[in-house]
């Protein structure tokens, strides 16, 4: 320690604390390490900013992808939503639009999401409930009425069925005459967190994997400006990791993901610009900065150093950022709006490229409309009357920040390394390593929350009586049978014989090496259901099981 | 007097993936020394009903996060009345609307848990319906 510290750690520090003790006995960052009491020019001994951190738009990108973040163009507002119907899901995202977002982000249900049509029986009571259902073709062009194609960028969060949802975007665009190289938005398409933490896997990993890179190919081809991926650490947050093993694992998956593009034969540069990744914004303000930071430097050096990536657009890691659905609360509800705006100061203070804002009653259903245009309203304050968006990665060179920075980009590659030394993070998958390491995480932080080691406000501590949310989003159950009586006219509408043909010709190009793209597209052309297509692939590919780790 | 070997079935009905919370009640219940076995996600309620009797379970707990509690865990106690299992305690947890509560009690759900729940209330109300 250097003299001027030493001084007043002597002189200064230890007398206050004879006197007023620290209120606690130590203090944590949520990932386990120690926070100092104060950070100094010392903690970043070694550690030369301008080379480790870099300029913005430079290698390592740590301060920010873009020369100019957000002086150019603030970041996407982008609210993910979805509920009830295909007409019902398409008023509430023009009426986001009229509020000043900026992006589409769409929630699929729970049956879209795993390959079953809203009439199985496997769909019953989920049908449009975390999400809009969409059986064929016909939902979306009603989910995608008067919204043209060219105009938005649109996010889909769908993954083991996500080549369909593609094909359907890229129909609705021909239909639309609109050109393909103008599509701008996201599919999620991350299998691998699915297994690990979401759940809403259909095949077994290595046909997934396969699915997976054919949307890389396709688009590498025809839809220059899609994100073909999004990596997803948020899920397996949400899931109870700690924000190391968050960055860990999600880097560790799209190392996975580079890794059977090459094997594919694709060359790095004409597929990993295309890549994006996603993230959670917790409660911890400076570890969540220091954590898309830590992120960002170490997907650039993976990218360079590893796979020898010469295009710098291949070494930027782009990102999309939700706040934490799990820090909401029911008790004293409104209490989640501070948060949230917490979060999202977070991500932008991290240089998010979007951000979607969870509403104040999340804990007691998907989100009413009073509730949407509130956070919605947070992320154009934090934009546009805060500041943090004038001056690019304004906490540069902060102490703290930056040693944080570099503590969880070290910490995060031990567990990369790890990974790297099981096999990989496929293989890791299958063993239950990460699994096995969120759920630690998650109940080691239940226990610390109800020794209140950790405090919640209004759960832990101030608790008070409160009044719960009444004015809550209902999906109306006879949105279910709509559905399925929309469903029925489609199939009765359409030409049985092509949507046959359509689908033999996709089993006989699953059974072979072809790109499957060109094969969904003719099936949802033909108003051949996700769940037909999915069968059709179970088929071929089987299912996988859960490998229960607990 | 709590009953010894307290059996507990913790179930994941419908489509929904969220099994944080599932698992973290399996573990705390496990810990406080009862014997948990939990199914899964994407359970269809005839599948938590064979396993509730096959594993002569004294309590099922069901958890769903995507709002198809009401349908799903009707369901569940339809099919346990089915086979005549109507000692078994049936509680749930989850992303539970208030105005819900009434009706889940109302088709014999015992205990509804929200989020913000301490497993350790869980625990001691888990026990109590049980022994009772």
């Amino acid at each position: 320690m250097g003299k001027r510290k030493q001084k007043w750690q002597k002189e200064v520090l230890e007398p206050a604390l004879k006197r007023f003790p620290e209120r606690q006995p130590s203090f944590e960052l949520t990932s386990g390490m120690g926070i100092e009491p104060l950070y100094t020019q010392e903690d970043l001994e070694g550690i030369n900013p301008e080379i480790a951190v870099g300029y913005p738009g430079e290698y390592p990108f740590g301060r920010g992808i873009q020369p100019t973040m957000y002086r150019g163009r603030l970041w996407t507002m982008r609210q993910y939503s979805g509920y009830a119907s295909a007409e019902e899901s398409n008023r509430r995202y023009r009426y986001l639009l009229a509020q000043g977002q900026t992006g589409l982000s769409v929630a699929f249900d729970l049956p879209t999401q795993i390959g079953y049509d809203s009439d199985n029986p496997l769909s019953r009571g989920e049908v449009g409930k975390v999400g809009v259902p969409i059986d064929t073709l016909h939902d979306m062009e009603v989910l995608f009425k008067d919204i043209p194609l060219d105009k938005v960028s649109t996010s889909m969060t769908i993954n083991s069925t996500a080549p369909i949802l593609l094909a359907m975007y890229i129909v609705l665009a021909q239909k639309q005459e609109i050109a393909l190289n103008k599509l701008d938005g996201t599919i999620q398409n991350d299998i691998l967190k699915e297994y690990v933490a979401r759940g809403t896997y259909i095949y077994p990993p290595a046909p997934s994997m396969r699915l997976t890179t054919d949307i890389f190919e396709y688009c590498g081809k025809n839809l220059p400006r899609w994100n073909t991926i999004s990596i997803s650490g948020y899920h397996i947050r949400e899931a109870g990791s700690t924000a190391v093993q968050e960055v860990a694992f999600t880097l560790a998956n799209g190392i996975a993901y580079v890794r059977a593009a090459l094997e594919r034969g694709l060359n790095v540069d004409d597929f990993a610009g295309r890549l994006s990744f996603f993230f959670d914004a917790q409660n911890n303000l400076l570890e969540e900065v220091a954590k898309f930071r830590a992120a960002r430097i170490l997907w650039a050096e993976i990218m360079k150093k590893t796979f020898k990536a010469k295009d710098a657009r291949s070494c930027m890691l782009r990102f999309h950022t939700q706040t934490a659905g799990v820090s909401l609360t029911a008790q004293q509800p409104y209490n989640n709006i501070v948060r949230v705006a917490v979060q999202a100061l977070a991500a932008v203070l991290g240089g998010t490229q979007s951000l979607h804002t969870n509403s104040y009653d999340e804990a007691y259903a998907t989100p009413s409309e009073e509730a949407v245009t509130t956070a919605l309203r947070t992320q154009q304050v934090i934009g546009y009357e805060s500041g943090a968006a004038d001056s690019v990665d304004p906490l540069g060179g902060a102490y703290m920040v930056e040693a944080l920075t570099q503590e969880i980009k070290t910490a995060a590659q031990k567990y990369i390394d790890k990974i790297d030394k099981m096999g990989g993070a496929i293989k890791a998958i299958e063993k239950g390593y990460p699994q096995r390491e969120i759920q630690e995480s998650s109940y080691r932080y239940q226990k610390e929350v109800e020794a209140e080691k950790r405090i919640i406000v209004g759960v832990n501590k101030f608790v008070a009586p409160y009044e719960s949310i009444k004015n809550i989003l209902r999906v109306d159950p006879a949105a279910e049978k709509e559905q399925i009586a929309a469903l029925k006219k489609v199939k009765q509408q359409r030409n049985a014989k092509e949507v046959a043909a359509a689908l033999e010709n996709l089993i006989k190009v699953a059974r072979s090496k072809e790109n499957t793209m060109p094969a969904f597209i003719r099936c949802v052309e033909a108003y051949t259901t996700v769940g037909e297509i999915c069968d059709a692939l179970r088929g071929v590919f089987g299912i996988q099981k859960e490998s229960l780790v607990f | 007097m709590s009953k010894d070997n307290i059996r507990v079935l913790i179930a994941k009905p419908g489509l929904d993936g969220h099994d944080r919370g599932a698992k973290v009640v399996a573990r705390a219940l496990r810990d406080a020394g009862m014997e948990v076995i939990y199914t899964g996600i994407r359970q269809t309620p005839e599948m938590i009903v064979q396993a509730a009797l096959q594993e002569d379970v004294d309590v099922v707990g069901l958890s769903c996060l995507s709002g198809a509690h009401l349908e799903l865990f009707a369901d569940v106690m339809k099919g346990l009345k089915g086979k005549k299992m109507t000692d078994v305690v049936v509680v749930a947890g989850g992303i539970l609307p208030e105005d819900d509560i009434a009706a889940l009690k109302k088709i014999g759900i015992k205990a509804t848990f929200g989020p913000g729940t301490k497993t350790s209330d869980i625990v001691k109300v888990i026990s109590k319906l049980a022994t009772d």
